[in-house]
């Protein structure tokens, strides 16, 4: 048995968990999540303007902070803390922890290789809108393909303490142990299935332990010191999920089953680079306090083809906010809105869209929100999308205006005007397996 | 009778892109044939009206005893292109909950 652990569900996550998991108890492997979709982007920008940077920062003083114990107690890490500089991300750990052997997994970032890959025919049509990628082959940021666990393993398989990958899929870092120490194999596709749903149900941190969960959520005991998710794998596939004893948090079927459907598609067939694991074959047991056993999976044959990410330059944005006191608090902000828009038509400004939201009353839910009658307050919250920057920045100046010249009780405007921001949109195609060659190299 | 849905079950929900996926769960398993009878795509996608801007499709797993809608252009754009609060539709699963759903007595207590 195997003891792999989740410490960082994204970038930004609780920068004490990964401490405390290798602190409070015994895990083997400790898995760190950095990247989300648009990550990549503003990763290569930082490494256009310094080429020592493009790596999530935070990860170096971390394994610094670790190191020793990672040391006594016999825990590798697996992080895709590289983004698009795996290779400077592994020299600052190795400055910061020099006892540590440092392995990066390289090949994900495809950037260079667009012109190639359109010149081969490979149109990389966006899979949500099947739009050909030349469109907007000269806006292109980053691109990446998605890797899957055998890279890691074989990262693993050098003796590294530290595997550092950029694009590698969350679900791989969890995956990667289990073929390493376990030895399985690119066609066992039950076992690569089982080891992908662990990596799911681990991905997100602290949400399958009883962060973010609706369940009884009030009687989740002392989420000011929750215990991040702990996997014990099994040779077999099967594996129980569980927590340090006394850390915080609720580890049971129904808080497993919350994490099993986020961010699900078809749960017959959740595609991966090693896998196309089935969630509709998954068997819970509760297994003891804050331990559920997880078998039965199966999976089938992986895909020929790897999914890439590309970020591109799409445009620009601008989100704005007044807020108006009862009494009509809500008829003040409508009122508001109106005048806004109506300035905005008289200006002549075009905007892919303009998007109001009363906060404290529809932003959330919006028109399905329980109706609510005369509250002490609302934020008028109202954004702008375009891909003019100037028509974007004109629409920053049109709310605080409002204060003297629209309904009454107009205030909250002490941020001054909203910056506004470049949007970098995100391009999900795919690319035959074959183009991808990953390679392993130590760090010294 | 009429009932929430929040009483047979509870719900997690997030995003991929500008779609909304909203999975949800029984809380007693016997309950799950009322979930696959009562919550239907349609519903749901009648239930948020505007907000899904396309179609809504639904996949079920009995062994979780849940269901799994994906709700297609429903967050503004999604991602980095979203205007909205709740850009990653982390609250649409709480929204769904108060969709109401017709069940007998003995279906409930069976």
């Amino acid at each position: 048995m195997i003891r792999i652990a989740n410490g960082q569900g994204f970038w930004g996550d609780w920068l004490e968990a990964p401490v405390r998991l290798v602190e409070q108890g015994p895990i083997d492997y400790l898995v760190l999540d950095y990247l989300a979709e648009v990550t990549m982007s503003i990763l290569q920008k930082q490494k256009q303007h310094d080429a020592n940077s493009g790596y999530a920062r935070d990860f170096p003083p971390l394994i610094g902070r670790i190191a020793k114990l990672m040391k006594d107690r016999d825990v590798k890490v697996i992080a895709n803390a590289g983004g698009v500089n795996p290779t400077a991300c592994a020299r600052e750990v190795r400055r910061l922890a020099p006892s540590l052997k440092v392995a990066v997994v390289l090949g994900d970032d495809v950037l260079g290789r667009i012109d190639e890959f359109l010149d081969k025919g490979y149109t990389m049509e966006n899979l949500d809108t099947g739009e050909p990628l030349k469109t907007i082959r000269d806006r292109i940021l980053s691109a990446n393909a998605y890797i899957g666990a055998f890279p890691l393993a074989v990262a693993l398989g050098t003796g590294a303490d530290v595997v550092i990958a950029g694009r590698s899929t969350d679900t791989a870092l969890t995956l990667a142990p289990m073929i390493h120490d376990f030895g399985w194999g690119e066609e066992d596709w039950d076992l690569l299935a089982a080891g992908t749903i662990a990596g799911h149900l681990i991905e997100c941190g602290a949400q399958v332990t009883g962060g973010n969960c609706q369940v009884d959520w009030q009687s989740i005991p002392d989420l000011a010191d929750i215990g991040y998710p702990i996997i014990e794998a099994e040779p077999d596939g099967s594996f129980s999920i569980t927590k340090h004893p006394g850390t915080g948090g609720r580890v049971s079927r129904d808080v497993i089953k919350e994490q099993l459907l986020y961010e699900l598609g078809d749960p017959a067939s959740h595609i991966t680079p090693d896998c196309v694991a089935d969630f509709t074959t998954i068997q819970l047991r509760d297994a003891g306090p804050d331990r559920v056993r997880v078998c039965g999976i199966r999976g089938r044959a992986r895909t020929p083809m790897l999914k890439l990410s590309v970020s591109y330059m799409y445009g620009w944005k601008a989100i704005g906010t007044l807020v108006y006191s009862a009494p009509q608090a809500v008829e003040k902000a409508q009122s508001a809105d109106t005048i806004v828009r109506e300035r905005l038509r008289q200006l002549g400004l075009a905007f892919e869209e303009i998007h109001t939201e009363l906060f404290g009353v529809n932003a959330c839910h919006g028109p399905v929100a329980v109706p609510c009658a005369d509250p002490p307050e609302v934020q008028l919250r109202i954004g702008v999308r375009g891909r003019d920057r100037e028509a974007v920045d004109r629409f920053t100046r049109e709310l605080i205006p409002l204060v003297l010249s629209g309904p009454p009780t107009g205030t909250g405007y002490g941020e001054g005007r909203p910056p506004v921001r470049e949007v970098v949109a995100y391009w999900p195609a795919l690319i035959p397996r074959e183009e991808i060659q990953t390679r392993v190299e130590v760090v010294e | 009778m009429k009932i929430a849905l929040t009483r047979l079950a509870h719900a997690r929900s997030g995003d991929k892109g500008d779609t909304s996926n909203i999975g949800i769960i029984a809380y007693q398993e016997r309950h799950y044939p009322l979930l696959v009878r009562e919550v239907t795509p349609e519903r749901v996608k009648a239930f948020f009206g505007e907000m899904v801007k396309g179609e809504v499709e639904r996949y079920e797993l009995p062994n979780l005893g849940a269901l799994n809608f994906l709700l297609h252009e429903a967050l503004g754009g999604g991602g980095t292109l979203s205007l909205r609060t709740d850009a990653q539709g982390k609250t649409l699963g709480a929204a769904l909950l108060r969709i109401e759903i017709e069940v007998s007595d003995d279906e409930l207590g069976a």
